[in-house]
């Protein structure tokens, strides 16, 4: 409930940022502030100082740029959620968005803070992974671009490196034919995901012809499930080969899925097809719509 | 015929008026512990034991002491010199009972994981903290046990030297020949209920500021209660501050739900701070200080065992229980699995034989205390499982198994076999309503061709009497209570004809400001506005028990009652005399005194509340004011009850429950404001849900509370809940005065059986028949899986 | 080190040297002495600290104060003017929305948050609009019903909208 002691620093543009950052080592990045004031709060994080980004302009806005959608890292969860334009173009990101904590919470919580944190039962990262997202960074050596394959890495940890800035996430908009969903099993006192399956399917005359499927909440960091993939592409997106596709999930679940003390590794592991399967259901129906 | 549907109200009795509370509440305006700035006011914060048990070798407080703005920090060596230990104040007979001296602030040995170790003051809360974390112990662990079962084994770790085996006590009840009644049995069933861990969760965590007036001696304490009159008596007895000198505020309080019954360590160890160092000292506990040492509730292990007749009918009712009490005995604790759980033990059925065994239980965790329901929620889980076990065993409907055991209607006392005599009541009334107000054979039907889908909805049906309006303060003195449970009410009139009412309980959310005014001004004529409810501090009302065991309308309703009855006989005697009237001759309706016959010649009560307050032309022999005072004392409890319908849906792929429909039908008596009765029915319910679904205070072996913040223990929330329909019926108490019974406890006390039966129906296609609460997808999802695996 | 922050709360400017670690809540509450606004938990789960920054509504708890520097708020003292409630807090006294009145500050603004980025929600999405904020006592259905007849009442989508 209360803080340590810690030294801040309103950062007005990047460049301002990137020299804050670079005069105050061990300097924690603050954007809205909702993934690193409740570690602040239970003293779980004690950093000497933290950079106030939260107020730069140029890392604001969803904005089309090409075939993508660009989305300034310090875009709320709420202004996600509400986005015609991505709603339109990256279903699945709004729909995750839109249950990403509460209403307060994604009033203030922004896309770029909650990446660069990767809590692994966060909601963003799988579908970023789903959607092949990618990553825009600037460093002290310039400006580079991550792909979402290689962005998460571990628990809470990502591809940024010390000093980079995240500036934007890239999202690629929905071709002919393809739809993305993202479903949830919540954690009831956290909100969190216990299991959170993400989809992005392409369809053509009935044919599964490319399909992107992320898992969340039960992995250490967001990540594929390629046996998935394959087991959808090439074949009918009718709810039976859909079924059969998600249960191939098991291939692709390692040693590594982790249960807590409301969910055990078991649990998650053997109902992750369920949401899969429903996630994928979801984004071949709105592929239709496409 | 004791049952009445209720009729349109044309009296401010029964009437949903608006809450005179809320204005105050929805503008931020209105003042609770944590709102109170004091001038000089210092801030403390508490050192807990991060150890489920552990000696303390060696405390260093030298660094904490240095850091910026602390003005002291205190250990057990400073404070139990001064302090007595915390008493437990329900000290049950002939239970082998053994207390434990619980101190302040730990001395040598830590006991469950938040037990307040040293306490630090400084100028801001966030300087107190900082020095908390400055603190060097060094600690020698010590093995834990926190199941109240595996704590009774030869070889468990011991807590107290004074309580061998760690049983706090061992008490029975008895009623009828249970032997016989199973010797006879044709069928029996049987079942180990864990009624987990919960922890209350009132939204404002707990807290004191303390003042305390070195030149004269003189204590005020603001506190988060819900009996501010028993704070003041126990903090006298553990400070040595006298009564008299001795001021305890409840502010507004938000929320008790039981947690706020006892006085813990903080409250005193804030209090110990004011006093040696003669400034105010506030100490509000965070989270999860609040979760790690403010009381719990529940912490049963039940093993219980049911004989019927193959025709459904109830032979005898045997059971075991391992209650859990925590590391040391609060205020409550001992009374509650016993007299206010064994003694409800046959619920609202005819129970040949009951025999109750239960086992209080040391623990190394939080101190367990009433929390809402308080012991009935647990009677009831017990009979209305075993009775649904029931229906499974003889193929009978649970509906018609309930029917066949019900006690036929009665409006002045029944004996039951654990020796209670319930008030009034008809259940089958209640169970009639709820059931046709639900579509009980449709849902049936529903639920079969649900099935036939795929779809597992279930319906789960509960009858239930609860005892509540604590109670007569004889059976108080026998049963170990160490004080009264009357209450009191003062009412005054002034000479505008407005009136103060004064009361010893300790509304916090009820809303008796409105309903209380609500009896005075239905009694006497005035207008409800002119009538203002005056609670909570020590200072201007009289001597009371407080806020708990849905007492404060069933017992203090019924104080205020008596007292605004002698208002209106003395208002009756001065009419007379003012109208030159024998008064036997004095009627009165609708605030006017008259002479039979003559409604012109009348006095208003405020007529009557001027000449008495001025005093000019009174009656020979009669004093001045018009105010009257009472200690109502009931001769008996009250007992609601009620019949509680759930529907929902399991989804067998993932274990989730999804509530679809909740319909209760309870009896609480005369409604006094139905708006009111509904909001607690509603609240009561879904606390009780939360039980049977989300929430569950776990230990891990070693002490720790794995479920310390509310991102890990799961309260209910609006997205995860349904609508909750409400009826009622009234059949009123044939001893009140008003004939009301109580209802705060109702909802939980049902719901928790409620749910659970409508979930262990849903799984019957499975041959599933008990999951362990609460019913988290994943044990759902288990027990499918294991049902699967057994078929 | 301190830093100087300055924000208008209900219309009133307040400027304060202070710790950066001092959160928002704490800023309101101990330092503007506005005390409406509750502290409830420590990890941004009860919502009972909720207040309006810039016309949308947070959590002050899990909001600096440095990150308020320059914003407007409102908290719960500032919504009824002259001692008339707005409608939206009327539609709580009138639909029973409240018991303890604890959680009521942030559930005003959880309300009002609802109504301002949704002016006819339907039930479900009531429910799901609540669930940043605990109550323990309402069983959450009155305060459902009240964001159900605030909804209907054209008096809440002028106020809200007039306070944007």
């Amino acid at each position: 409930m209360y803080p340590v002691e810690f030294d801040y620093h309103r950062a007005r543009t990047v460049r301002d940022a990137q020299q804050l950052l670079q005069q105050n080592p061990g300097a924690k990045l603050l954007a809205g502030g909702h993934s690193l004031v409740p570690l602040l709060k239970l003293r779980l994080a004690a950093p000497s100082a933290v950079v106030d980004i939260g107020r730069i302009p140029e890392l604001r806005g969803i904005a089309q740029e090409g075939n993508a959608i660009r989305i300034g890292s310090l875009t709320t969860h709420a202004e996600l959620a509400a986005s015609t334009e991505l709603k339109k173009s990256a279903a699945a990101l709004a729909e995750a968005a839109a249950v990403v904590g509460d209403p307060a919470v994604r009033n203030r919580g922004t896309i770029g803070g909650n990446v660069a944190h990767a809590d692994p039962a966060s909601d963003l990262p799988a579908v970023l992974v789903a959607l092949a997202a990618t990553f825009v960074a600037l460093g002290p050596n310039g400006e580079r671009t991550i792909g979402a394959d290689d962005f998460f890495t571990g628990i809470m940890t990502t591809a940024l490196e010390d000093r980079e800035i995240l500036l934007a996430v890239r999202v690629p908009i929905a071709g002919a034919g393809q739809g993305s969903a993202y479903v949830k099993f919540s954690h009831p006192a956290s909100r969190y995901a216990v299991v959170g399956a993400a989809a992005r399917v392409t369809i053509g005359n009935g044919i599964c012809t490319g399909a992107r499927v992320a898992l969340g909440g039960l992995l250490p960091h967001a990540r594929r499930v390629p046996s998935v993939e394959q087991a959808l592409v090439g074949g009918s997106a009718d709810a039976a080969r859909i079924a059969k596709a998600a249960a191939a999930v098991a291939a692709d679940l390692g040693g590594d899925v982790t249960g807590d003390l409301y969910a055990s590794a078991e649990y998650r592991a053997a109902v992750a097809p369920v949401y899969i399967k429903r996630a994928v259901a979801a984004a071949v129906a709105r592929a239709g719509l496409a | 015929m004791t049952t009445t549907t209720t009729s349109a109200p044309a009296r401010v009795f029964g009437s949903g008026i608006r809450r005179r509370e809320d204005p105050r509440l929805l503008t931020g305006t209105a003042r609770y512990t944590a709102d109170f700035t004091l001038p000089g006011m210092l801030h403390a914060a508490i050192l807990r034991s991060p150890h489920g048990h552990a000696r303390i070798v060696s405390i260093d407080t030298s660094a904490a002491k240095a850091a910026p703005g602390v003005v002291a920090v205190f250990t057990g060596a400073d404070v139990n010199s001064a302090l007595q230990p915390i008493p437990c104040a329900w000290l049950l007979p002939n239970a082998g009972l053994k207390t434990t001296p619980y101190y302040v602030l730990a001395k040598d040995v830590v006991r469950y994981v938040g037990d307040a170790v040293a306490i630090v003051v400084a100028e801001s809360p966030y300087q107190a903290h900082d020095a908390v974390d400055l603190i060097d112990v060094d600690y020698g662990a010590l093995p834990s046990v926190v199941d109240p079962r595996a704590a009774t084994e030869p070889g468990a770790p011991q807590l107290h030297p004074e309580a061998p085996g760690n049983q706090a006590f061992h008490w029975t009840v008895a009623g009828g020949d249970i032997d016989a009644a199973f010797s006879k049995a044709e069928v029996v069933v049987r079942e180990r209920i864990i009624q987990q861990r919960l922890i209350p969760t009132a939204i404002e965590p707990r807290g004191a500021v303390a003042q305390f007036s070195p030149a004269t001696g003189e204590l005020t304490v603001w506190n988060t209660t819900q009996n501010p009159h028993i704070v003041r008596f126990i903090m006298s007895l553990v400070t040595g501050v006298p009564e008299d000198r001795l001021r305890v505020i409840a502010p507004e309080v938000g929320g008790g739900f039981g947690s706020k019954i006892p006085q813990i360590q903080g409250d005193f160890a804030t209090v110990f701070c004011s006093m040696k160092l003669g400034r105010p000292v506030k100490w509000i506990e965070t989270r999860t200080e609040n979760y790690q040492s403010t009381t719990h509730g529940r912490d049963h292990v039940q093993d219980v065992e049911l004989a019927a007749t193959k025709d459904g009918k109830i032979l005898g009712l045997r059971c075991t229980v391992w209650a859990g009490m925590g590391a040391y005995l609060s205020t409550a604790a001992p009374g509650i699995p016993t007299i206010l759980h064994g003694l409800m033990l046959s619920g609202p059925y005819a129970v040949p034989a009951v025999k109750e065994d239960v086992y209080g239980v040391y623990t190394n965790t939080t101190p367990v205390e009433a929390y809402r329901g308080a012991g009935r929620p647990e009677a009831t889980f017990m009979l209305e499982r075993m009775i649904d076990l029931l229906a499974d065993a003889t193929r009978i409907d649970p509906v018609e198994v309930r029917r066949r055991n019900l006690l036929p209607a009665f409006n002045n006392g029944h004996n039951v076999v654990t020796g209670l005599t319930y008030d009034s009541g008809n259940y089958q009334g209640a169970l009639d309503k709820a059931l046709a107000h639900v579509g009980y054979d449709r849902l049936r039907e529903e639920q079969a061709a649900a099935r036939a889908t795929g779809r597992y909805l279930g319906i789960g049906v509960v009858t239930y009497v609860e005892i509540c309006g604590l109670g007569p303060s004889q059976v108080a003195g026998a049963i170990g209570f160490q004080g009264g449970l009357w209450e009191s009410a003062i009412v005054r009139f002034h000479p505008s004809g407005k009136a103060h009412v004064f009361i010893g309980t300790s509304p916090h959310g009820q809303g008796e400001e409105t309903t209380f005014a609500q009896i005075v001004a239905d009694e006497l004529g005035v207008a409800v506005n002119d009538v203002r409810v005056i609670h909570g501090d020590t200072e201007n009302t009289p001597m009371g028990w407080g806020t708990y065991g849905s007492r404060t309308t069933a017992v203090g309703g019924a104080a205020l009652a008596v007292a605004t009855r002698k208002i209106k006989d003395k208002a009756k005697l001065l009419a007379a005399h003012l109208l030159e009237a024998a008064v036997e001759d004095i009627d009165y309706a609708d605030g006017r005194f008259f002479v039979k016959g003559f409604p012109d010649k009348h006095k208003t009560i405020q007529d009557i509340a001027l000449m008495a307050n001025v005093a000019w032309n009174m009656p020979a022999g009669m004093e001045a004011g018009l105010e009257a005072s009472s200690f109502y004392d009931p001769p008996n409890f009250t007992f609601p009850f009620g019949a509680h319908v759930a529907v929902v849906e399991v989804d067998p792929e993932t274990g989730h429950v999804e509530l679809k429909r909740y319909v209760a039908c309870d009896d609480c008596g005369p409604q006094i404001n139905p708006v009111i009765v509904e909001g607690q029915v509603h609240g009561g319910i879904v606390q009780g849900i939360g039980q049977a679904l989300w929430e569950e205070a776990v230990y891990e072996s070693n002490g720790q509370l794995l479920t310390g913040t509310l991102a890990d223990y799961a309260i209910p929330r609006a997205d995860l809940l349904s609508e909750i329909e409400v009826l009622s019926t009234v059949t009123p108490s044939p001893h009140h005065p008003l004939g009301v019974k109580g209802i705060g406890e109702a909802g939980t006390i049902a719901s928790t059986s409620t749910v659970y039966n409508a979930v262990i129906d849903a799984l019957e296609p499975f041959g599933v028949q008990s999951v362990r609460m609460p019913l988290t997808p994943e044990r759902v999802w288990r027990a499918i899986a294991d049902a699967r695996k057994g078929a | 080190m301190k830093v100087s922050v300055t924000m208008s709360i209900n219309g009133r400017a307040e400027t304060r040297e202070v710790e950066p670690r001092l959160l928002l809540v704490h800023f309101l509450r101990d330092a503007a002495g506005l005390t409406g606004t509750k502290i409830g938990c420590d990890t941004s789960q009860c919502g009972a600290c909720t207040v309006l920054l810039d016309g949308v509504a947070v959590k002050s708890c899990t909001t600096l104060a440095a990150q308020a520097d320059g914003c407007s708020v409102t908290t719960i003292e500032g919504l009824a003017q002259d001692g008339q409630l707005t409608a939206l807090q009327e539609a709580f006294w009138a639909r029973h929305g409240l018991q303890c009145g604890f959680c009521t500050p942030g559930m005003v603004f959880a309300a009002r948050e609802i109504l301002r980025t949704n002016p006819s929600p339907s039930v479900a999405q009531i429910r799901h609009g609540l669930e940043g904020n605990l109550c323990r006592c309402t069983g959450y259905q009155n305060i459902v019903r009240t964001v159900e007849a605030a909804a209907a009442d054209p008096r809440v989508a002028q106020q809200i909208g007039g306070a944007r």
